[in-house]
């Protein structure tokens, strides 16, 4: 073989390989987008001013709008991110810098199988733990039920993001003569944020999509209410229910409330890149 | 600082062997050896950084006659700061946040003071012309010259008694190794320096003090200009004059 041959053979075989990687993530944004558009064309009929600003019209009357869900779902996640990303990121810096030990493997291990545990599950166990000692459903409840399904993902994106940072780092944090949970807390969490913040992202995208533990935790509200200790309406189990109804204008308002979801996810993604963006940058 | 029977081991791995070196106040002494004979294990129990590593000493160390594994960690490392071979600035923190680091993160609130030993650190590393109007920038936006300095002046600014360095300038060009070797001239009237090199003709221009390790044994130990011209090991002659390492 000529090493002309050779040559021109190698430079085929990079090209193929580019071009099927290029076409990978074609295939991998081609469902992304397919969902997007979708959701807006069904939607679209419903989604007007109205659908923001109002709230449902009772049962037979076409119009009104889910104002309630998107401030109940908005809510829902404030609680749930309240509850379970302190708990996931502490776990998450414990794990990385202490957990060397019989007692951190068995932690990282129940985290691992508290992520496969079904949702419809983590929301039974917030029945118990909330609905049943108040006595009633309400968005605490359905609140704690997200955070408790938040908790793994952070903790694991998080301990995996501390181990990256150099210990170059901690080294010099602690030759400085500083304690060494100020030096993680000061030093190290920092030159980690970046990474944090796409675990905090999954983590919320999760919970905010959920419907099965909002069933029967904060278990819908057709009224306005912005109480915590009362049901609450959720963007999830209206497009739930009106799914299941025989109007057409309400399985229109239905798709649209999946599409405000999907927005709903991607302006929060944008809006943390923007503000954790050149505060804390990790490059180099 | 003084050690005295010095052992040092990795689990079961023995890096260092009945070490015993006296450093004077207010000189210089270099530490040289070939690759593995445990000379930066020597300089990460001074400081006890070695621990952190892992590592387990057996023998003695006083700092100012104070045995150091009497004094708290965290006080000890205030008192003997240490410099390492690859820069490494706080990422996420400005070239101002990086000198007051130590400071700061001491919990030392005043601005005023804070500025003030950010600017004397500067100028004792040598940094303070190059960085005073960009104090704001990252740390890591700096020359890698620059970079060390700035460790250097981190460390400077807790104000410790001794500076430990562990290859200082091996990681950077000739120009900023000379600025940095100056830099260690200057240190030696106010602090007391022990540097590890591999460089031997480093050791010779900025060492008052040298000791030669090998395998984990100090062979010998004395003033630079004896060790470099008329040493009275052979092994230190055969490894000062070049026949190995």
């Amino acid at each position: 073989m000529s090493a002309a041959f050779v040559y021109r053979w190698r430079k085929a075989k990079n090209l193929a390989m580019t071009g099927l990687s290029l076409l990978s993530v074609g295939a991998a944004l081609v469902p992304l987008f397919l969902i997007f558009f979708y959701t807006l064309s069904q939607g679209i009929g419903a989604l007007n001013l109205d659908f923001f600003i109002h709230m449902p019209k009772p049962v037979g009357e076409t119009g009104g709008g889910m104002a309630n869900a998107i401030v109940g779902t908005g809510i829902l996640i404030l609680i749930g991110s309240a509850f379970g990303l302190p708990i996931g990121i502490l776990a998450g810096i414990y794990l990385a810098e202490y957990g060397h030990t019989a007692f951190g493997a068995v932690t990282r291990f129940m985290t691992d199988v508290m992520s496969g545990i079904p949702s419809i599950v983590v929301g039974v166990v917030a029945y118990i733990l909330v609905v049943l000692p108040m006595g009633h459903f309400s968005a605490l409840a359905g609140g704690v039920a997200l955070g408790l399904l938040m908790i793994p993902t952070v903790t694991r994106t998080t301990e995996e993001m501390i181990k990256l940072v150099p210990d170059s780092y901690r080294e010099a944090a602690l030759a400085l003569g500083i304690q060494r949970w100020r030096a993680t807390l000061r030093v190290i969490l920092p030159a980690a944020l970046k990474g944090i913040t796409t675990g905090v992202l999954l983590a919320i995208a999760r919970a905010a999509g959920e419907t099965a533990p909002l069933l029967f935790t904060s278990l819908g509200n057709r009224f306005w209410s912005t109480d915590v200790t009362q049901p609450i309406a959720a963007l999830t189990v209206f497009a739930y229910d009106y799914s299941k109804s025989p109007f057409e204008d309400w399985i229109r308002q239905s798709w649209a409330a999946a599409f405000v979801l999907i927005l709903l996810i991607f302006v929060v993604n944008v809006l943390f890149r923007i503000v954790t963006r050149g505060r804390f940058a990790a490059e180099r | 600082m003084k050690a005295e029977g010095v052992n040092a081991f990795f689990g079961k791995t023995q890096a260092l062997k009945g070490v015993s070196l006296d450093v004077p106040e207010n000189q210089v002494v270099a530490v040289i050896g070939p690759s593995g004979c445990g000379k930066s294990t020597f300089l990460r129990c001074l400081n006890r950084m070695h621990e952190v590593a892992g590592g387990s000493r057996v023998g003695s160390i006083l700092l100012d006659g104070e045995n150091i594994d009497d004094i708290d960690p965290v006080n000890l490392r205030r008192r003997v700061g240490m410099v390492f071979q690859k820069p490494n600035p706080f990422p996420t923190m400005s070239v101002f946040d990086n000198v007051a680091a130590g400071l700061k993160l001491n919990g030392t609130r005043d601005r005023g003071k804070l500025a003030e030993v950010v600017e004397r650190s500067l100028r004792q590393a040598a940094l303070w012309d190059e960085v005073k109007d960009s104090l704001q920038k990252s740390g890591v936006s700096l020359s890698g010259g620059q970079q060390q300095r700035l460790c250097i002046a981190r460390t400077l600014a807790v104000d410790p008694e001794v500076i430990l360095m562990d290859e200082p300038a091996s990681a950077l060009d000739p120009i900023s190794t000379a600025k940095i070797e100056e830099l260690i001239f200057q240190l030696k009237s106010s602090y007391t320096v022990v540097i590890v090199t591999h460089n031997m003709q480093q050791a010779a221009r900025v060492s008052d003090m040298t000791g030669f390790f090998y395998m984990g044994n100090l062979i010998e130990y004395d003033v630079t200009k004896k060790i470099f011209t008329a040493p009275s090991m052979k092994q230190t002659e055969d490894y000062v004059t070049g026949r190995f390492g």
